[in-house]
């Protein structure tokens, strides 16, 4: 069985789904790699899996993995967290008007 | 005495009673660093001064400030008879993919160049709290993706201190040289795939990754989830059984961290290798490369002075009364890097969406039409190459339309690998090992600009150490000798959950058995020339 290759066309929709604007260098590079690593994990779809085996997630039994009861801790310092936002207005983190830009677009 | 040759047992021994003082060892540290280190990781470098070529460029920030504080305290606890700690006065440094406030804890990216956390990772407190001296933060691969450093944004990268020319392994490639360099006697990284043991292989000193959940990941700027490991960086078995007691243990702010009680570590190296099962496995000896074209598998031989070095040790763990268990199957460790190539990759991309240039970190400063322009600009400048490669291919392999051939079949193959070291280490089964010895990497290391930028050839590095991530389970490597080129060789000891204690048991036997080899007496490269300028 040959390996899947991605497409520049399938490459695009990821890059797109990513959120990157890249080069046509890079992008180039990236969909090379991309395939040489789907040739990588081929063997993968072949290899007879045990019947018995179910999936793990974590290898070991997470031993502490009880869901912690859902209490709301405050951060000692919230505006120490929002300090590092790029932009914030009124103790908020702030982003550019979505609305608008979806109105621009259409 | 030397600050060079004093483990940090010695040093923390010798601070508490007061032979020797906290804030001299901090700038002992200093002064090693100054002679070695060179100019550290910096965005947009261009390298002008040729001696650079000679340094070993381990630190990304230095943290003097810190340090010095940290030391007075620990000398005024001394002088008020308190307890210091067990690493009192002990430099450290931090593999910068861990928040520390008042630090930048950049992950060797551009987009968190600018990242002053407001909180101090668990395992750096612990560590701190247990007197030990953060001196600064070291050099990796961007967010720990690779495995020879290179690829980190702040350049120069980390050098090996055997021979600048070659890696210094990776993504701890920073802490590695650091260690080896005789910068610290300590330094804190982590190990998703093998980014812990692979270094510290490659530059000749002790890592160990613990059994996941051992250390709390909590402050830890994520790679694979399920896989990353806090961990140390030694000089010796000794030193990192210190560490690790210093920071092991559950942590209510990691809900993966475990609730089983740490053991003492150090008691452990009390008992000789006597009656310890040690497995040597045939599937450890040559690593299933693809071709990147077809996929086709062929085998390939390790080196062979690793090989040999891997028997040389059985022989002299036997010869210091260790029960050698020849041809223990592991017939799906050939499995371990395609499996890994989709797991870590898909928690990769999960952890790296919440980079957009919007909460914390790298922004655009280029003008954007709206908030989706914003995300692409920010995260396509903010990300380096591999970044971007892993989240493209976790994407596509979570994908709905290949999840069942790729991810969910990767998660039964992970499944598969640890039953072949559960089944090796039952005590009721036909192998019943206490730990399984096999090399840490199928080569020493290689050229630096010889295997980056090719993804699948990088990531096969790691074959001989990503199993135990795959298994949760406990991996410790030791320096074994060294190959004609000068270069070190590590050795590997794999052990069951939460058995880190036989794991420095093996590793203390073979260091105490090959205390007179000709080998440990070759320092590195940087250390003679060191010698020789002084």
């Amino acid at each position: 069985m040959t390996p899947e290759k991605i497409t520049p066309e399938l490459f695009d929709k990821l890059v797109e789904l990513a959120q990157f604007a890249l080069d046509p260098s890079e992008k180039e590079y990236l969909r090379q790699e991309l395939n040489h690593q789907l040739a990588a994990v081929k063997e993968l779809s072949e290899i007879p899996l045990d019947p018995d085996i179910n999936a793990t997630t974590h290898g070991i039994e997470v031993q502490g993995a009880e869901p912690r009861p859902d209490v709301w801790v405050p951060f000692a310092l919230p505006e120490a967290i929002i300090a590092l936002a790029p932009e914030s207005e009124d103790n908020l983190v702030a982003v550019p008007d979505v609305a608008s830009a979806r109105k621009a677009v259409a | 005495m030397s600050y060079l040759t004093l483990s940090a047992y010695e040093i923390s021994q010798k601070v508490k009673s007061g032979e020797l003082k906290a804030v001299e060892m901090v700038e002992a540290a200093l002064a090693q660093i100054k002679a070695v280190d060179g100019v550290q990781g910096q965005l947009d470098y261009q390298q002008t001064d040729p001696a650079q070529d000679n340094k070993v460029h381990a630190f990304i920030s230095i943290t003097e400030d810190i340090a010095r504080e940290h030391a007075a305290e620990v000398d005024r606890k001394v002088a008020a008879d308190e307890d210091p700690g067990l690493l009192a006065g002990v430099p450290l440094s931090v593999k910068d993919i861990f928040c520390v406030e008042k630090t930048y804890s950049t992950a060797a990216s551009r987009m968190l160049s600018n990242f002053v956390p407001p909180y101090t990772a668990t395992a750096v407190e612990r560590l701190t709290e247990a007197g030990a001296l953060v001196v600064g933060k070291t050099n990796l691969d961007e967010f720990t993706y690779g495995s020879s450093s290179e690829s980190s944004a702040f350049q120069p990268c980390p050098y090996n201190p055997w021979n600048p020319l070659h890696a210094t392994g990776g993504s701890s490639g920073g802490s590695a040289a650091a260690v080896a360099a005789g910068e610290t006697p300590l330094s804190l990284g982590t190990d998703t795939g093998g980014s812990i043991r692979q270094p510290a292989a490659f530059c000749g000193v002790v890592g160990l990754k613990p059994t996941y959940g051992r250390v709390s990941r909590d402050g830890l700027i994520a790679f694979g989830s399920s896989l990353d490991c806090p961990g140390p960086l030694a000089r010796d078995v000794r030193d990192a059984a210190l560490m690790l007691q210093a920071m092991a243990g559950n942590d209510p702010k990691d809900s993966t961290s475990s609730l089983v009680e740490p053991v003492d570590y150090l008691a452990a190296l009390q008992q000789d290798v006597r009656g310890l099962r040690i497995g040597l496995s045939p599937d450890y000896d040559h690593i299933a490369y693809p071709d990147t074209e077809t996929g086709e598998i062929s085998y390939q031989s390790i080196q062979k002075e690793v090989s040999q070095a891997v028997f040389d040790a059985a022989e002299a763990l036997a010869k210091a009364g260790a029960e050698i268990v020849e041809n223990v199957p592991m017939p799906n460790s050939r499995f371990g890097i395609p499996t890994y190539f989709v797991i870590s990759r898909v928690e990769a991309a999960s952890n790296l969406h919440r980079f957009d240039g919007v909460k914390y970190g790298f922004r655009t400063d280029q003008p954007f039409e709206d908030l989706n322009e914003l995300y692409r600009l920010s995260r396509a400048q903010g990300f380096g190459t591999q970044p971007k490669l892993r989240i493209l291919m976790g994407m596509y392999v979570s994908a709905a339309a290949h999840a069942a051939n790729y991810y969910q079949r990767a998660l039964k193959v992970r499944a598969m690998i640890r039953k072949d070291l559960t089944d090796a280490f039952d005590p009721r089964g036909a192998y019943r090992i206490d730990t399984l010895l096999t090399p840490t990497t199928p080569t020493t290391s290689f050229k630096r600009k010889e295997v980056f930028g090719n993804s699948v050839l990088m990531q096969y590095s790691d074959q001989m150490t990503v199993c135990a991530n795959h298994a949760g389970m406990p991996a410790l490597t030791i320096p074994g000798g060294l190959d004609p080129a000068g270069l070190p060789i590590g050795l590997q000891f794999i052990a069951n959950d939460f058995r880190e204690d036989l794991l420095f048991r093996a590793g203390r036997g073979y260091e105490l058995s090959t205390a007179d080899a000709s080998w440990r007496q070759v320092k590195p490269l940087v250390l003679r020339e060191q010698e020789v300028n002084k």
